[in-house]
């Protein structure tokens, strides 16, 4: 039950990073990574997954 | 008319800044005593105190001020039809496009150095990629750092206006004087045709609903801006055959909701930037198409004509860009700043802009002498300081103007690729600069080989470097008088 941000396709805008409910997006090294202990796929929270609405680039934040 | 001997060249280029001052006290009176009058005659003072020195916000100030913007806020919370996210290259430069995204310390440490190095800055923006007011922690954190540093430095966002209403509050607390909302529509069928899709209130919205959302908190946010007397230019990106004839519906509301400016931009949609409206074959509209509707939206909001689209890491006067040279690689770790060649700089203009403005008086004084009316069509090549003073092989661009018996109007720019590079001139890049000066009947440069201005004539452009290092209006009087037949010497009398 987590997501995942493919690094080849992220701008690093950072946008997922503040609008993840779960402080689970880290930027890390040269990425932004998304830690699948705390990622909750916003369950509980929000409708949709906050990372992958806010994301500018189709199929860069998807279900890990 | 004669000007101050001081040049304004000379003041950019002395690298001490103890120099710098000790040149511009030279020239006589202290700007305190002079005061800087060289007001629009329809604007009151308030207002002038306000944009006098702002690139963007006064076509008058252009020649004289400089901006930069610091690339701190790479989110944002809406997808445009003209923006391709992942698009980044140092050679492309227009909005959105950025060579290295920086945290609010790194952005301090270059706005630092710059303001060292180029004594014309006066405008700290940070104008994307990504929007100022959604990423509003950090555009805050380096607004406060600055501010700090350099208090006298005038602070301005540009935004998409959706998280514009949530900030007000704290972007007039942050003495932000100056914001620029971009709205393309104000029906949503129209914004359907723009916006992909936005994300408010923790959710992705799209279709019309979307752009209803953006419409409303646009207007919102402008109205908001207006009551607290920051001053808001609208920038609109002009797509044929999309929101092309509705700006002129966008211009009268922003015009009812207090807007300062209007700027209509050209769509740029090369495919190979891989935008939306890139891939699908938008065009963009052409110089002549772009002036029509500036025409036409004459008599409503203020229109601004003299827009380069800059890169969002834009240094320097518009349409000279120094970015590349501040790049973090080549600044110093911690710079301390130094206020001397600003204000140095800024004296002198003081001085230059009063002389100025009485030659551009007796400009329109000597126009409206002319008795048979006609009107003429120039291009200038400068370097700033409101004077001819660029070689015709170096321009970048030609700034436009329109002279007619009512008086001279700056009309836009026209870019091009220089004509000399490494010394000599190319034959296909004055055939490309020739097609860029459709519809010019003169051009005024500094220095112009014999080659090229016979080329240009053979063209029906007529070039000289006559009225080199002269002041543009004073030049421009000068050949309108000549060109419909008015006896110099009572103009002058």
């Amino acid at each position: 039950m987590a997501f995942k941000i493919v690094a080849s396709q992220c701008t690093q805008c950072g946008a997922c990073e503040f609008e993840c409910p779960s402080d689970a997006i880290e930027f890390k090294g040269e990425k932004y990574v998304i830690d699948p202990n705390k990622c909750t796929e916003c369950e509980g929270v929000f409708e949709l997954q906050q990372c992958a609405s806010v994301c500018p680039v189709p199929k860069t934040c998807v279900p890990a | 008319m004669s000007a101050p001997i001081i040049s304004l060249e000379s003041l950019t280029n002395t690298t001490s800044s103890g120099q710098l001052l000790t040149t511009a006290k030279s020239g006589g009176c202290a700007s305190s005593s002079c005061g800087s009058s060289s007001r629009p005659t329809d604007m009151d003072s308030a207002t002038w105190e306000k944009i006098k020195d702002h690139p963007c916000f006064s076509e008058a100030a252009h020649h004289y001020f400089a901006r930069m913007h610091v690339a701190v806020a790479p989110a944002c919370n809406i997808q445009c039809n003209y923006c391709n996210r992942k698009y980044d290259c140092a050679n492309e430069s227009r909005p959105g496009v950025v060579s290295e995204k920086l945290t609010p310390d790194q952005a301090l440490r270059k706005v630092i150095a710059v303001a060292n190095e180029v004594p014309q800055l006066s405008v700290l923006g940070i104008a994307g990629p990504g929007d100022a007011c959604y990423d509003w922690k950090k555009t805050r954190a380096t607004f406060g750092r600055v501010a700090r540093e350099i208090p006298d430095i005038k602070l301005c966002i540009s935004t998409n206006g959706l998280a514009l209403p949530e900030h007000v509050d704290e972007l007039a607390e942050l003495n932000i004087s100056h914001v620029t909302i971009t709205i393309n529509m104000v029906d949503p069928a129209v914004g359907e045709k723009i916006y992909p899709w936005i994300f408010y209130g923790h959710r992705r919205y799209t279709g019309m609903e979307a752009a209803k959302i953006l419409h409303e908190r646009q207007m919102l946010g402008l109205e908001m801006l207006s009551k607290r007397g920051i001053l808001t230019k609208i920038n609109s990106v002009m797509i044929p055959g999309v929101n092309d004839q509705h700006l002129i519906e966008v211009n009268k509301w922003v015009k009812e909701r207090g807007a300062f400016l209007h700027n209509v931009m050209p769509l740029i949609s090369d495919p190979a930037h891989g935008t939306w409206f890139g891939q699908t074959g938008q065009r963009g509209p052409n110089a002549l198409e772009l002036k029509a509707l500036q025409d036409r939206l004459e008599g409503g909001a203020k229109l601004m004509r003299h827009c380069r689209q800059c890169r969002a890491d834009a240094v320097g006067l518009l349409g000279t860009d120094r970015g590349q040279e501040f790049t973090l690689d080549q600044i110093p770790f911690e710079p301390g700043y130094n206020s001397g060649k600003r204000h140095a700089y800024r004296e002198v203009v003081a001085r230059i802009r009063d002389d100025h403005l009485a030659a551009k008086n007796q400009a329109i004084t000597t126009l409206a002498s002319v008795s048979v009316r006609g009107s003429l069509h120039v291009a200038v090549a400068t370097k700033g300081g409101g004077r001819i003073n660029e070689h015709f092989g170096h321009a970048k661009e030609f700034q436009v103007y329109e002279a007619s018996q009512t008086g001279i109007k700056f009309v836009g720019h026209r870019k091009v690729e220089p004509y000399c590079r490494g010394g000599w001139g190319e034959e296909a890049t004055l055939g490309g600069i020739i097609a860029a000066l459709e519809g010019i009947d003169i051009v005024l440069c500094a220095k112009i080989g014999d080659c090229p201005q016979k080329q240009l004539m053979e063209a029906g452009i007529r070039a000289t470097e006559a009225f080199g290092y002269d002041y543009i209006e004073t030049a421009i009087s000068a050949l309108y008088a000549a060109e419909y037949g008015l006896d110099l010497s009572k103009a002058t009398a």
